[in-house]
């Protein structure tokens, strides 16, 4: 179709729509159009500007410039409940749900004009069905499986019965299977004219839902296409606008077992967190292991575990034939077991400390830099222009706060300080999460490389591409407890989906 | 149209200059009140700023009057701000105070009237001890039974002050006193007097003990292990845990100083510029220490400053009160609007200010 007959047939039209805040153009003169009963795609890297134009679109965020046009008329939403009320509503990555409360009272606090709570959870049902997504209007949120919480999410835009739906990011919390059956909803709800927005970096699942797709790279429009008909490869190098670089290395025999957990059971220090389960498992020096799991399986709660800043209560680990379980993180990092949680901001780093500090926060024990209780402050601070200098972190130097670096800057800064100091193993959790593509390369190189060079490497992710490009073996979480891990050469996507499943497809509730 | 926008990080510069420019403001606000009430403004801020430290006539007397003052305040506020760095809230400091001038007195008294020089450190070790074991009540009520450290440090300060009550009356008593609530005088008491270490500045032991208190914080916070591990557990307490940080002890060690330094306060007052042990010898330090805390921004110089600069406002308080006739609401408002402009000040350390709303590109 081409632009003009594109322009005439529109739902939403936007015309030079533009961002700026201090220091930064999130979006520079966008235009593009999307057609009734479409699934367009908004493709681009972290900070491309997706999240603040879809902003704009559901009027959490004021333009400075440009308009947009919805079914003809003038579209300039005030607030989200105005977008709603055009027929424009949107799924968060974010959930927005209250974990104490029903899946009806939740439902019902998002609507502008809630119906009466009975006929509410009939609607519930009766939407939920025809559009294949099982959900039981009386369960507690705090229950559910994030897949299940989406649900939640989507049915409550349904209810509105939207023009346009808007969805960020809407699979990264999702399992294979689960994925599936949101991509038949979403076809349901195309055929029957509503257009769907989507927002996504996974470009096989681009590739397989969208018919158009609008690339965003720095706040401008660089490219539009028919997702179908480019390789993953081409939308990549379309969003970054450069080659990518593909991590790579030697294979090698893996060696002697340096890291093993046997039957280690932990209930979750939070509420509504996820309890470990009899988890068994074995790491050796040089290889990589791959723990894949749809988020809030017992993510956090493994790496915590290891960490030593939970303690299991019942079970062993074993560090190259040291019983570790009782020890404390520190004496844990003495002895070469090194973490890096998915959490950046508070957990692995402090924000409003600088770089220095934040450098000295793990490292204090394994490059000394602490005497006698003293702090060695030039020691500390070499330490961190060594990270910044090896991981090419951008920024001005280490009396920076944390805080002033991009997220994939941080990310590049936490690994780095793991694995500059030699683990002999190194449990990473999420460790490019929300990073660019060439900073999550190097960040990917770099693991690689420790486990060459004789580390055993654990990586913990939700994202699959990334395990089955770096990892020897995978594994999955489901609800605290772990598969046996199996080699990641040749394993079809129908096993991972079941081993993230628990051997189980979603039923419905 | 002015807005603010945050900066990547604190300013250096305006995190010095702010306290400047708050004193200015607040002179300036302040001197347009006194003018309002029909004083000389020039006047009232000369009396309150100038004369406490430089008139002929009030100088020798009040210049020592400022350590006097300011010594307790320091030293408690040291004490608190390691907790507040840390996110540990003790709003007790007046009880830790009461109770180490209880214990160190009464281990003096319980010597009286012997002349060894063993009594004073030995009353000095039990304030520390008196204030550090009323802390660390809240301290292990927190990490026993996960208390809330502001609600139960705060109504002990009713219970000693209760107990101070009672000792004063009781236990206490001067026996020679006919009858009169009170203790002995410590100044009839040689071995166990806080005597001005130099005579006539105001200078006495728990001034010393203050000062070494604010060397001895700079170096922990800036280079120190455990001082590193306060900043981090306030600045993000999962980071803390993750980087090894023991709660437990961190909360006993922050509780507990604190309490001792209190204690410390509390005896050098009651041994010393108080005399002796009376019902209302306490004059709420422990609660002042804390507003002082915070406008030294709960760092050791700064605490420094803020004492001496709270002290003075109080001297000259009373003397602008006694020379210029002024009412004490007055008094008490022109030190809220120092208060108010040194943290509101503080706004510009984080922000900087746009006069126009042209976005830079």
């Amino acid at each position: 179709m081409t632009g003009d007959t594109r322009h005439q047939n529109a739902l939403l039209t936007l015309e030079g729509m533009t961002k700026a805040y201090p220091g930064v153009v999130a979006n520079d003169q966008v235009s593009f159009s999307i057609l009734p009963g479409e699934v367009h795609a908004l493709l681009g890297e972290n900070g491309a500007g997706k999240s603040t134009l879809v902003k704009m679109i559901y009027g959490l965020v004021k333009p400075d410039a440009g308009h947009m046009t919805l079914r003809g008329e003038n579209f300039a939403p005030v607030n989200p409940a105005a977008a709603r009320a055009s027929g424009v509503t949107m799924v968060f990555q974010h959930f927005s749900l209250f974990d104490a409360l029903s899946v009806a009272e939740n439902i019902s606090l998002g609507m502008d004009n809630p119906p009466e709570r009975r006929a509410l959870s009939a609607r519930i049902r009766e939407v939920s069905q025809a559009y294949g997504l099982p959900l039981d209007p009386g369960r507690t949120v705090g229950d559910l499986s994030a897949g299940e919480r989406q649900r939640v999410e989507i049915i409550r835009c349904l209810l509105q019965d939207p023009k346009l739906l808007i969805m960020d990011e809407p699979t990264s919390v999702l399992t294979p299977q689960e994925v599936d059956i949101l991509f038949e909803t979403l076809r349901k709800l195309t055929a029957e004219g509503t257009a769907i927005l989507y927002i996504s970096h996974k470009l096989e699942e681009i590739r397989s839902l969208c018919e158009h797709a609008t690339v965003l790279r720095l706040g401008k429009v660089v490219d539009t296409c028919d997702p179908r008909e480019k390789s993953a490869r081409q939308l990549a190098e379309m969003m970054v606008g450069d080659t990518l670089h593909v991590p790579f290395r030697e294979a090698a025999e893996p060696g002697p077992v340096a890291l093993s957990m046997s039957g280690v059971s932990m209930k979750s220090p939070t509420e509504f967190g996820t309890d470990l389960r009899n988890i068994s498992l074995e790491v050796r020096k040089g290889e990589v292991l791959g723990v894949g799991g749809v988020a809030g399986n017992g993510q956090d709660e493994l790496l915590a575990v290891l960490s030593g800043e939970s303690r299991a209560q019942n079970g062993t680990i074993t560090l190259a034939g040291t019983d570790i379980g009782a020890m404390p993180p520190n004496a844990r990092r003495a002895r070469g077991l090194l973490t890096a949680p998915e959490e950046r901001l508070g957990h692995s780093a402090a924000p409003d400390m600088s770089l220095t500090e934040n450098a000295l926060l793990t490292g204090a024990v394994r490059e000394k830099l602490v005497n006698r209780g003293f702090l060695r402050w030039h020691r500390t601070k070499d330490f961190a222009r060594k990270i910044i200098t090896e991981f090419d972190v951008r920024t001005p130097g280490p009396d920076n706060a944390a805080g002033s670096l991009s997220g994939g800057n941080l990310q590049k800064f936490v690994i780095g300080r793991e694995v500059l100091q030699r683990p002999d193993v190194l449990v990473v959790n999420q460790p490019t999460w929300g990073v660019d593509a060439s900073a999550a390369a190097a960040i990917r190189q770099s693991l690689l490389d420790l486990a060459q060079n004789g580390a055993a490497v654990v990586v913990i992710s939700q994202d699959l591409d990334e395990l089955m490009e770096i990892s020897d073996r995978f594994t999955a979480l489901n609800e605290g407890r772990l598969a046996d891990p199996v080699p990641t050469q040749g394993l079809d996507v129908e096993t991972i989906g079941l081993m993230m499943g628990g051997g189980e497809t979603e039923s419905a509730a | 149209m002015i807005h603010l926008e945050k900066r990547p990080q604190p300013s250096q510069f305006w995190a010095g200059f702010t306290p400047i420019l708050a004193v200015i403001a607040t002179m300036i606000a302040g001197g347009i009140m006194f003018w309002m009430l029909g004083k000389p403004p020039l006047e009232a801020i000369r009396t309150i700023f100038w004369d406490p430290l430089f008139h002929e006539t009030f100088g020798p007397y009040s210049r020592p009057q400022l350590l006097v003052k300011a010594g307790p305040l320091i030293l408690i506020a040291i004490g608190l701000s390691l907790g507040f760095r840390a996110g540990i809230w003790n709003i007790g400091a007046e009880g830790q105070y009461i109770m180490g001038a209880i214990c160190g007195a009464g281990v003096g008294l319980a010597f009286y009237p012997s002349e060894s020089v063993l009594i004073f450190p030995a009353m000095v070790l039990a304030g520390a001890l008196g204030g550090w074991a009323w802390a660390m009540i809240p301290g292990l009520l927190k990490v026993k039974f996960g208390t809330n450290e502001i609600l139960v440090s705060l109504m002990l300060v009713y219970v000693a002050e209760n107990l101070l009550a009672s000792v004063s009356q009781g236990l206490l008593k001067n026996p020679e006193g006919m009858g009169f609530p009170g203790s002995r005088n410590f100044r009839d008491f040689p071995a166990a007097y806080n005597t001005e270490i130099i005579s006539g500045t105001g200078m006495h032991w728990g001034v010393a003990a203050a000062f070494v208190a604010v060397i001895f914080a700079y170096v922990l916070l800036t280079r120190h292990m455990l001082g590193f591990q306060v900043r981090l557990t306030g600045e993000a307490p999962r980071a803390a845990r993750f980087a090894g940080v023991n709660p437990t002890r961190l909360i006993l060690f922050c509780l507990g100083t604190s309490g001792a330094l209190a204690g410390l306060a509390g005896l050098f007052e009651v041994s010393g510029p108080s005399g002796q042990v009376t019902i209302d010898f306490n004059s709420g330090y422990g609660f002042t220490a804390i507003i002082v805390a915070f406008l030294g921004r709960l760092h050791p110089i700064g605490i420094l400053l803020a004492g001496l600069l709270m002290a003075l406002t109080y001297i000259g308080g009373e003397l602008a009160q006694l020379m210029l006739g002024l009412p004490a609401a007055a008094i008490q408002m022109f030190q809220g609007m120092l208060m108010f402009f040194l943290l509101a000040m503080d706004v510009l350390s984080h922000y900087r200010i746009r006069f126009n709303k042209t976005v830079p590109v």
